[in-house]
């Protein structure tokens, strides 16, 4: 039975939360949580059907001009659902808790797709969106062409890397002016450090620990690689290399900072096989040249 | 609600001028209007049918329907209570310690509570895994919920032992555990995962993002049961603002009204910190307003405080809620913005009034 007030509800919430099962690949109302997330959705030629993003979706520069629902763990639900999607896809680090369980009760289907520090994650993620967006065929040619990709920089790795020692590489995330986090391992940072046939300078802490100016001195990076928003935030390389400790690193004393876009260095989406050739290109250069942005 | 008068004899009945009458009523219809104009905001519009289409009716649930009776009205709810909360709580410490800076906070009951969390976030990690998942959305209130009450235990035996019936002695044990809790949240963070350290993060921000129907039936049938509690000791809290001397001498058992005012303190603060992390200013800002408007006696003070922590944590939140559409801003950020200003300005006031304070 259609009420009349059934009718006059649906009139002003009309897109909003549709109760009914999707049929078949009709095109998504999709919020993406996580840079790595909207990149691959731009890459799968998905832009179409994306209504919302987060704070990491910087890259496109079209996907900035997309709703903001702010930070990734700081969701709203009442904001999500204003964008009337029809699925939310997000990294782990999507929340708070209380704020998923909210779609969930308004029957919103949320993918949480696993961050994996490790290429093979990327693959994963290809597949599983082209899977959810029905648009396999595009995530299989995406998947091959990443996989060429990484080959091909995994073989220019080995080459830059040959005929010296392996760079020792500390990665620093700074927030402000006077505080930094430096990464060990289990980190992305040591990951992509590791792929690029480098040492991460500090090996025996696990995840980001507070930098310690003694610490830093006691790794003795040969290079420090910071992320262009810890930069601004820093105060450039002048800045970065007054935090406690880095100056009186070999790195320090020679001014050798790797400087490359967060996303882009630590995302591990669709721009990983390209960035792992710019990093090994700038960590394996010979020692006296300066910074790589 | 706005003029609770108590059965009970007053020890000191001050006389009331028109103006302490009357002035209720403008916080009373304030908070009416604030309400109103809240629920209309948010990021969903919401049609005039979606009222009618509540949790009892058959009809099929329009996506407005569902935001503004699961999401929109028990937020709403949850922030009338906890606001209301933070308002009696900082009304009563601040009549308990005649200091008009007062807050639960000083007490460190909110940060116990904070602390307990931490190390259940950090420590206990594994005891999540134990839990069925219908009872992990429990556990951090509770925890915070003991964590409050410890402090509140602690407090009472420690300034038993060091200096019995001295408020200061009180305020400063506060000060201290407020030290400790505050170096277990710090090494909690120090031991943390980056997921983690979040988790630790959001929850000293504060925020009534999480709400649903049971919190706020949870919280305001406490508020209402603490409530009137408070209203009952009132007039004998006026007879305190002579100091603890002259309240003995008229009769009342201070130590035993000392530790009614502080579990009230503990309680109300504690169920406001557990679901909603640490709010500040509120507790603080809303008792000031209530006395501009009905004078210093505590029967009017307290359940005008409570009136004006709803009205400003309710205009707090609606910012948070609708000016960066779709995110949300912590709601910690416009209690701080709207209080801070609003303090100083009373600040200015009382220094006048007084001279100099």
């Amino acid at each position: 039975m259609l009420s009349r007030r059934h009718v006059l509800s649906l009139a002003p919430a009309a897109a909003l939360l549709t109760i009914v099962g999707r049929a078949g690949a009709a095109p998504q109302r999709v919020i993406a949580v996580g840079g790595a997330l909207t990149e691959l959705i731009y890459e799968l030629g998905a832009q179409g059907e994306l209504v919302g993003v987060d704070s990491t979706s910087l890259y496109p520069t079209a996907a900035t001009k997309l709703p903001n629902v702010g930070y990734a763990r700081t969701l709203a639900a009442e904001g999500l659902l204003s964008l009337a999607p029809t699925m939310v896809v997000a990294t782990e680090e999507a929340g708070p808790p209380a704020v998923l369980r909210q779609l969930e009760a308004a029957k919103v289907p949320l993918h949480v797709l696993r961050a994996e520090h490790r290429f093979e994650g990327v693959l994963e993620r290809t597949k599983a969106l082209g899977d959810l967006l029905g648009r396999q065929q595009q995530a299989a040619a995406l998947s091959q062409k990443l996989q060429s990709e990484w080959t091909a920089s995994r073989a220019q790795v080995t080459k830059l890397a040959a005929g010296h020692r392996a760079p020792r590489v500390l990665f620093v995330l700074s927030n402000a002016a006077n505080q930094a986090r430096i990464a060990g391992s289990a980190t992305a940072a040591d990951a992509m450090i590791g792929y690029a046939a480098a040492t991460n300078a500090l090996v025996d802490a696990q995840g980001y620990k507070m930098l310690s100016p003694e610490a830093a001195i006691a790794a003795a990076p040969d290079v420090i690689l910071a992320t262009t928003q810890g930069l601004e935030a820093s105060g450039g390389i002048d800045g970065l290399l007054k935090l406690p400790g880095l100056a009186q690193t070999p790195a320090g004393q020679h001014r050798r900072v790797v400087v490359m876009e967060t996303m882009e260095l630590l995302g591990f989406g669709p721009r990983t096989p390209k960035a792992l050739t710019t990093l090994a290109q700038a960590l394996h250069a010979p020692a006296g040249t300066g910074k790589t942005a | 609600m706005s003029t609770v008068g108590s059965a009970l004899p007053s020890p000191i009945t001050a006389v009331p001028t028109r103006r302490a009458w009357s002035r209720p009523m403008l916080l009373t219809v304030a908070l009416l209007l604030t309400v109103i104009v809240a629920v209309q905001f948010g990021a969903v519009p919401i049609a005039a049918a979606d009222w009618l289409n509540g949790p009892w009716s058959d009809a099929p649930k329009t996506g407005g329907a569902h935001v503004l009776w699961q999401l929109r009205l028990p937020r709403l709810g949850l922030t009338l209570a906890v606001g209301a909360a933070l308002g009696l709580a900082g009304a009563l410490s601040q009549a308990l310690f005649r200091n008009p800076m007062a807050e639960p906070s000083l007490l460190g009951v909110t940060s116990g509570a904070a602390a307990a969390v931490a190390l259940t976030l950090t420590v206990f990690a594994g005891m999540h895994a134990v839990l069925p998942a219908e009872a992990r959305l429990w556990l951090l209130p509770l925890v915070g919920f003991g964590g409050a009450l410890a402090v509140c235990f602690s407090l009472d035996r420690l300034s038993r032992w060091l200096a019995p019936g001295s408020i200061a002695a009180l305020l400063l044990c506060g000060l201290a555990l407020q030290a400790m809790t505050f170096a277990i949240v710090g090494l909690c963070s120090f031991l943390a995962n980056d997921e983690q350290l979040r988790a630790i993060n959001f929850w000293t921000l504060g925020s009534l993002a999480g709400a649903n129907w049971i919190m706020a039936a949870v919280m305001g049938g406490a508020l209402l049961v603490l409530a009137a509690v408070a209203l009952r000791v009132a007039p004998r809290m006026n007879a305190l603002a002579l100091g603890e001397a002259a309240a003995a001498h008229v009769g009342i058992d201070v130590d035993r009204l000392r530790w009614q005012c502080i579990t009230m303190v503990a309680l109300l603060s504690a169920l406001a910190v557990a679901w909603c992390g640490n709010i500040g200013f509120i507790g603080l800002m809303a008792p000031h307003l209530a006395r501009q408007l009905v004078g210093a006696d505590q029967r009017r003070v307290l359940p005008n405080a409570m009136l004006a922590g709803a009205l400003l944590l309710v205009v707090a939140d609606t910012f948070a809620r609708t000016l960066a559409v779709p995110a949300e801003i912590p709601v910690g950020v416009f209690s701080a913005l709207i209080g801070a200003p609003w303090f100083l300005f009373l600040l200015r006031g009382a220094v006048r009034r007084m001279g100099s304070a």
